[in-house]
């Protein structure tokens, strides 16, 4: 932080003095008769800057990635994850190569070739074969790179054969409620239009959704057991981003998205790992959808299989939530009667 | 009654134009006197306000967009101090924002109105009006060798749609419910529906309204310019003659006339949506305690017809920087652009591309996996004519004579933000990659350097080289200097940053990152982020002193300040209507000979005929 506020005070003064030479230049402004020229003098100067200026932006893009550069990418706790990130940072080996070589050859132009009265440019038009190298080179390398890709799209979009637990994940301005797919590990069926008091979800009559488990505040995993998520949205388009696992879907209104993963990693393990008691893996939302977009969110719990049936037999199923919905209904109902018959 | 005389005087003086353009040995003297004439019927508005000529309506674009650039830098500003702040007061915006600062702290609902107006106006008013507006208007006449635009009445109503759009979308800000605020890419249900958020009311409604025009606009300049080019070049101004800035402006106002339609019929059968009941975005919508009765449509459907749109717009804004970048850098580094026709090769090989590519901002929507593998592909490709351009950049530089003129500087910077924000395209390209960065503050850096700096740099570079041009006086090089140091560093501190949050997870369009505490360790990034967009804010307060100050006092101009090949120069310095008093001069070689051995200048004009030795050795 206070290198942070050093270098900004630092640039502070620099931009200051450029400032204040305004005033200086303003009057010039009125005299200078040779703005069309850029003397040798000035051509030297500015061609020095360019290599003081990239001196100090390689400077500043180490200093980012030794103060930040372990906070970039958290560990994976997602099967495919590290698949992903090998991805990651092998393009990032070749693009800082790109990026700095690039850089270096033309921040050298810039210094060496720096104008100066009478010297002569050399006339060089073109050239088929350097032309043909830096044609063919980078088509050789993309198309290695398009390979990987490709190799690592398929690994994570088609996972194995294992059979995974079905949940979805429901997203409406501003919250997500998350529902299993019970024993039968199918979930029950559902229809926009008979979303109601007591029926978020919109639920419709059918035997398959009795056993389903409705959650919100946050729900849990079991580690190394694949989940496979349905995504559904109630009003606008939402992004299910869940950054630990490496895993994104939008959550679009009028059709149901998947995405599919195991999670590696149990929070009590991550916890650990970062000496951090409080962690939490996290859903949140990543498709502007309004206001409080900045806070939809819902905490993922990763544990072990004991764990997870502890905690799955002690929430509701639906048809235990509905049968306590019908229940009061009939109380009230019954309240309402006898306060009529009262009067 | 003598606006009227005008115009008729207009349209003779046009048959005219192509009379002398198609018959040089004719139209000399004939249209020399008429232009002496004209400038008799000239009234105030005609010369300055409706008026036809290119020259004119170019300067025309160039202060709107800067007025429109202006304010939407100010509106960046404003969302980076909540950013780097988040919830602190600023006394400041209170009297500004009224209720949308209540206390001085920045609404929510505001925020997202700023982030979205801020996108719109920087991608559509200045990179694609402003940018293709001033530049294709200005240099297209001029450098082909023509009198004026092959329409000069639609491209004043070029203009005018769009100062109408501008207009339109200014008041869009100032209404009770707050402008549009779903994101420049207005993705429906949230943009169709009013009980979303309350800038998809009436403010949602001006920013179509604002964009149909802008489309009729953008029609008008792009067939306007399409137009000229292929009919309108001096003789002997082949296509391989031809500057390869008019080859960007050709290729982009192309892209534009294939692209914008789309976006239109996507913006269409959004104003149905949400005006006539029609569904073709929405479906299974439950919102604001009821269930709609629109049923069976796909908000995917806009996505392509938006992205159909979006991506060749990326090349829409930066084809027309390239294309200055290449006359600047060739033109200051006294050598020929290196690669001339592999330069057209990559303009067309980049704008085909560019029409098979907007998949790739889909791939997590629940698309066909595989044909995200066929976007993946497409996508990945057009690093290679995009890698030519970049090294053939560097290679002209190579054993140069450079002029570091502040146009220089900027197409130089340009350069540098093309590989910067260039190589990241190759992680968000990658569709695997994607699913983890999507919408992150990731993308917010690939594309503010690749296509937002960059191409404002190549507009920047094109202001400072053509000032002279449009206004017949320099602007002051040291501001100039002050200026691009300035911007550089401030625009490499606040995206180069932006990359780690994005990779930490830290997703666009949030109002405030205080809600995770995985992100707590990133608030000083933001800080830092924040003090380089102050520093670059108020470094364009150099820009404009020098800008308007040189209008009015700047040093006056020679013909040909910078030395340079190109038609433009061979004009004189007083703007006349139909650009050369005399006949239009005939061309006879390229626009690059710059250092050509054997002659004592380092600069041949196009119009120098060719001599035996060079006929000889096969020169063009």
């Amino acid at each position: 932080m206070t290198f942070l506020i050093l270098a900004t005070i630092v640039l502070f003064v620099l931009a200051g003095i450029r400032v204040m030479s305004i005033a200086a230049l303003s009057a010039e402004l009125r005299n200078n008769r040779k703005d069309d020229v850029i003397t040798d003098a000035e051509n030297r100067s500015q061609g020095n800057m360019w290599v003081i200026f990239m001196i100090a932006f390689f400077a500043f893009c180490a200093w980012q990635l030794y103060a930040y550069g372990d906070k970039i990418l958290p560990e994976a706790a997602s099967a495919h994850g590290p698949a992903i990130d090998n991805l990651f940072y092998t393009t990032l080996a070749l693009i800082t190569v790109v990026f700095i070589l690039t850089h270096i050859v033309l921040v050298y132009q810039t210094y060496k070739h720096a104008g100066k009265n009478g010297k002569r440019a050399t006339y060089f038009a073109h050239s088929n074969k350097l032309e043909l190298i830096w044609t063919v080179i980078p088509a050789v390398v993309l198309t290695g790179l398009i390979a990987y890709g490709l190799t690592v799209w398929n690994d994570v979009i088609y996972p194995g054969d294992k059979k995974a637990s079905v949940i979805e994940l429901y997203s409406k301005q501003f919250d997500w409620t998350a529902r299993y797919a019970g024993k039968d590990n199918t979930l029950g069926r559902s229809d926009f239009r008979t979303i109601g008091e007591g029926n978020d979800l919109g639920l419709i009559e059918d035997s398959k959704s009795d056993d389903d488990v409705i959650v919100k505040g946050e729900f849990h995993l079991v580690k190394g057991e694949p989940v496979q998520f349905k995504f559904r949205s109630r009003d606008v388009i939402h992004s299910a981003f869940m950054p630990h696992f490496r895993a994104q879907m939008n959550c679009v209104p009028g059709m149901e998205t998947n995405f599919e993963f195991t999670p590696t990693i149990t929070t009590k393990e991550m916890r650990e790992k970062l000496n951090n008691p409080k962690f939490n893996y996290v859903l949140m939302c990543n498709k502007i959808c309004g206001a409080a977009h900045y806070n939809m969110q819902m905490d993922i719990i990763v544990e072990s299989k004991e764990e997870h049936n502890k905690w799955l037999a002690e929430q509701k199923t639906w048809a235990q939530t509905k049968a306590v919905a019908t229940q009061t209904a009939s109380v009230i109902e019954q309240t309402n009667t006898t306060a009529t018959s009262d009067k | 009654m003598s606006a009227m005389d005008s115009n008729n005087t207009h349209s003779e003086h046009e048959v005219q134009i192509l009379h002398s353009a198609h018959d040089h040995s004719h139209g000399h003297d004939h249209a020399h006197d008429h232009d002496e004439e004209h400038e008799h019927h000239d009234t105030f508005i005609t010369k300055y306000i409706f008026t036809q000529d290119h020259k004119m309506i170019a300067k025309q674009f160039l202060l709107t967009a800067v007025l429109m650039g202006v304010i939407a830098m100010l509106m960046s500003v404003v969302f980076r101090l909540q950013l780097a702040w988040p919830g602190k007061s600023f006394p400041i915006l209170e009297p500004i924002l009224g209720k949308w600062a209540p206390g001085g702290v920045l609404d929510p609902n505001f925020y997202l109105a700023l982030v979205t107006i801020h996108g719109t106006i920087m991608v559509f008013f200045v990179l694609t009006g402003g940018l293709s507006g001033t530049f294709s208007n200005l240099l297209i006449p001029l450098q082909i060798g023509a009198r004026d635009m092959a329409s000069g009445f639609l491209n004043m109503l070029s203009f005018w749609f769009f100062a109408a759009s501008s207009i339109v979308m200014l008041f869009s800000v100032t209404i009770e419910s707050g402008p549009a605020s779903g994101g420049w890419t207005i993705y429906p249900p949230l943009s169709a529906l009013e009980q979303a958020m309350p800038g998809s009311g009436l403010g949602m409604t001006l920013w179509l309204v604002s964009m149909s025009l802008f489309i009729v606009s953008s029609l008008l300049g792009s067939l306007n310019y399409i137009v000229t080019i292929i009919n309108l070049r001096t003789k002997g101004m082949s296509m391989t003659r031809l500057p390869l800035t008019i080859w960007a402006f050709l290729v982009t106002a192309m892209l534009g006339v294939l692209s914008f339609p789309v976006l239109f019929a996507a913006v269409l059968l959004l104003i149905f949506d949400r005006s006539f009941g029609t569904s073709f975005y929405l479906s299974d919508i439950y919102i604001g305690g009821q269930a709609l009765e629109h049923n069976g449509g796909s908000p995917i459907l806009y996505e392509h017809l938006f992205w159909f749109l979006g991506h060749p717009e990326v090349y829409i804004v930066l084809l027309p920087a390239l294309g200055i970048t290449s006359e600047v850098i060739a033109t200051n580094a006294r050598k020929p652009i290196f690669g001339y026709r592999a330069m057209i090769a990559s303009i067309l090989g980049i704008a085909f591309l560019s029409f098979i590519v907007w998949g790739h901002h889909m791939f997590i929507t629940g698309m066909n996996p595989f044909l995200g593998s066929v976007f993946v592909f497409t996508t990945l490709l057009i690093a290679i004519p995009s890698a030519v351009k970049a090294f053939n950049y560097i290679t002209t530089l190579w054993k140069g004579n450079l002029q570091f003129t502040p146009a220089m500087l900027f197409a130089i910077g340009l350069v540098s933000f093309f590989i910067t924000g260039g190589v990241t395209g190759l992680i968000l390209g990658d569709s695997a990659l994607d699913i983890n960065l999507h919408d992150t503050y990731f993308v917010v850096a690939h594309f503010h350097l690749v296509m937002g700096s960059a191409a404002i740099f190549g507009m920047f570079a094109g202001v400072y080289h053509w000032f002279p041009k449009m206004f017949g006086r320099l602007m002051n090089k040291k501001l100039g200097f002050a200026h691009f140091w300035l911007t550089f560093a401030g625009a490499y501190g606040v995206f180069f940053p932006m990359h780690f949050l994005g990779l930490a997870g830290v997703p666009r369009r949030y109002y405030t990152f205080t809600e995770f505490p995985i992100f707590n360790d990133l608030v000083d990034i933001n800080v830092l982020i924040t003090w380089f967009a102050i520093i670059s804010a108020v470094s364009q307060i150099i820009f404009l002193f020098n800008f308007f100050f040189s209008i009015f006092r700047g040093q006056r101009s020679s013909q040909n300040p910078w030395k340079s090949n190109t038609l433009e120069w061979t004009t004189p310095v007083e703007h006349i209507h139909g650009n050369w008093p005399g006949e239009i001069p005939e061309v006879h070689r390229w626009a690059y000979d710059y250092s050509k051995p054997d002659r004592e200048e380092d600069f041949v004009s196009q119009i120098t005929p060719l001599t035996e030795k060079e006929i000889v050795e096969g020169a063009h």
